[in-house]
């Protein structure tokens, strides 16, 4: 009996995927089992890597105060980033949304910041956050305050972060404008002949509708809070006192400045759970909130 | 009817039902004034939030070394100290690093445009085994930071010697990225399948539907993705921080750092001077394009 002959027909969408199935083999999975492996491992690049069971797993949870250092700071920018910036990029957005003069004007210069955002920003707020010849401090001299010593005092460096991620938020900006624009203008016109104000139209109408932008958007804040690195390595490398010391710059310090590789690659594995449980969460909690519109309940 | 003949009414009108119906108008158009008066307030004064620090950047890269250090700060830089952009550029290879930063750039935003948009034609038109699975893997990739993949990935490309080259930075995106074959994606799943079963009639091949039907068509989505392509591998900092170690193979934004470590804490002037330039591609670039590039978010946002 011969066997079935190879069809191009049948072969030919996988040629067209196998890029990407390629580079997803090479560098995405091959890589993240190899790092599991390398976790159980003490590899310091000179000798090959040596298996020592959970010792790393041990130090990261037991041993290492600046792991829960890095989380905390992770968690306190959140709570500073995700809420302030989805707050004033809604309200942005539905300001942006009423038929002002210059719409297009204001979203450039707001979505600009998200499209320069590398090291010569985080130069410039270095700069504009200098205790006493920056932009901030004279400002605020103005009014004959003094200002702080921002980024070197352990109080204010992850404050001065937060409001340096908010310059950030065009893109949010951007996204709830186009769901707010998408929203049909049909829902509002039968809801004011309703007898609906203009609360009751925004909590009934433009919020339910928007939940799947805010949605995307959270998840998007979150997985992205978890690896804030350019910002703080150069504005402030964790210092001072590791007030922000963000869990990529521990590992980034562990794997190339310590050369502990094995150590490192525990760190990265905690990082993937952890990210991986909060976008499973939020997925799950999405049904309770999130509605699409067209969907059978 | 006018609104001043509505208020006039109000003045002699006794009875209550028609004055509340009257007087709306001349309260409401009261309140539209107040509202865009706060309107245009807020949105000015939040645009300063974001576009003073560019502008303060560039009035720093302008005064001279002795004007930036004053208390308190000189507003406008006089004289223009112009000679800060050829100092800054001749304290170390800026030339070469803008060369190494357009190499790296260009043919990694060509290998992923065109990789992606191969994978997303794979994925809009055909029908095969996997494909749902495959596609949700291909999503499930953009949750994953990079940073877990971060060191076998270095140690891979240790293995075959790539250490202190541009190869690194460019080779991975060769493969297409996932949230580019998933914009791509949507927006093939848009095309009608008529016009491919047309070429097909006429002898057309897969390739060549996707490469002279299929992609004019799509011009402004591959746009987008080409365009978020340049700016993240612009910008990029971490790869090159810890893949290149000699000078001539710096990027721009690894020089800068570099710039900074030296000069912390003193002229200050010459690193806004290279911040500044160091910038202006990506400006320049998002000026020409900005249409393109917030059609790109606003999709993402909407179909995510």
């Amino acid at each position: 009996m011969r066997p079935p002959r190879m069809r191009w027909r049948d072969v030919e969408p996988y040629v067209f995927i196998s890029p990407f199935m390629i580079g997803l083999v090479l560098f995405i999975v091959g890589p993240t089992f190899a790092s599991l492996a390398l976790s159980f491992t003490r590899f310091e690049f000179v000798a090959p890597p040596e298996f020592i069971g959970f010792e790393n797993y041990d130090e990261m949870f037991a041993g290492d105060p600046k792991v829960w250092r890095s989380l905390w700071n992770t968690v306190y920018y959140m709570a500073g980033h995700i809420p302030l910036g989805m707050a004033m990029a809604f309200g942005v957005a539905l300001m942006l949304n009423q038929k002002v003069w210059g719409q297009a004007l204001f979203r450039t210069m707001y979505y600009l910041p998200s499209v320069t955002a590398s090291v010569a920003t985080a130069i410039v707020w270095s700069w504009v956050f200098n205790s006493r010849f920056g932009l901030l401090n004279n400002f605020l001299g103005l009014f004959g305050l003094e200002g702080p010593q921002w980024l070197a005092d352990t109080r204010f460096a992850m404050p001065a972060l937060i409001i340096i991620s908010l310059w950030g938020m065009g893109s949010t900006i951007v996204i709830f404008l186009a769901a707010l624009q998408g929203i049909p203008e049909s829902l509002y016109e039968s809801a004011s002949i309703d007898g609906a104000g203009r609360a009751r139209r925004l909590w009934h109408i433009t919020i339910p509708m928007m939940t799947p932008a805010i949605f995307f958007v959270l998840i998007i804040q979150i997985v992205g809070s978890f690896q804030v690195f350019t910002n703080a390595f150069i504005i402030t490398a964790g210092g001072p006192g590791d007030a922000t010391l963000f869990f990529v710059l521990h590992l980034y310090n562990k794997a190339f400045v310590a050369l502990r590789l094995g150590y490192a690659s525990a760190l990265a594995w905690l990082l993937f759970v952890i990210v991986l449980v909060f976008t499973i969460a939020q997925v799950l909690m999405a049904r309770r909130w999130v509605y699409y519109e067209g969907e059978i309940r | 009817m006018s609104v001043q003949t509505r208020s006039v009414n109000v003045q002699d009108g006794p009875h209550r039902d028609q004055e509340s119906v009257r007087i709306r108008p001349k309260y409401y158009r009261t309140w539209r004034v107040v509202q865009y008066t706060i309107i245009y307030v807020v949105l000015i004064g939040g645009s300063a939030f974001f576009v003073i620090p560019f502008l303060w950047m560039v009035r720093s890269s302008l005064m001279r070394p002795q004007d930036i250090f004053s208390v308190p700060a000189i507003i406008f830089p006089w004289p223009i100290h112009w000679v800060n952009y050829p100092d800054f550029w001749n304290a170390l290879p800026f030339g070469r690093f803008f060369l190494n930063t357009a190499i790296v750039t260009f043919t990694a935003t060509i290998g992923l445009t065109f990789s992606s948009a191969l994978v997303a034609f794979g994925f809009a038109r055909f029908r095969f085994r996997g494909r749902g699975f495959l596609f949700l893997l291909v999503l499930a990739t953009m949750m994953l930071p990079k940073h877990v993949t971060l060191l076998p990935t270095f140690l891979l490309f240790r293995s075959i010697g790539w250490i202190d080259t541009l190869f690194p930075l460019i080779v991975p995106s060769l493969f297409g990225s996932a949230f580019s074959v998933f914009l791509l994606r949507q927006f093939f799943l848009t095309l009608p399948l008529e016009l491919d079963e047309a070429a097909r009639i006429d002898g057309a091949n897969s390739f060549r539907i996707f490469w002279q039907i299929a992609i004019p068509l799509s011009k402004p989505a591959v746009a987008t993705v080409a365009l978020f392509a340049f700016i993240a591998h612009w910008n990029e900092f971490l790869d090159p921080l810890i893949y290149l170690s000699s000078m001539e193979n710096f990027t721009v934004a690894l020089g800068l750092r570099f710039f900074v470590s030296q000069y912390s804490g003193t002229f200050w002037e010459l690193m806004m001077a290279a911040s500044t330039a160091a910038m202006l591609p990506i400006v320049i670039v998002f000026f020409f394009t900005q249409r393109t590039f917030i059609r790109g978010v606003a999709l993402t946002g909407i179909k995510g």
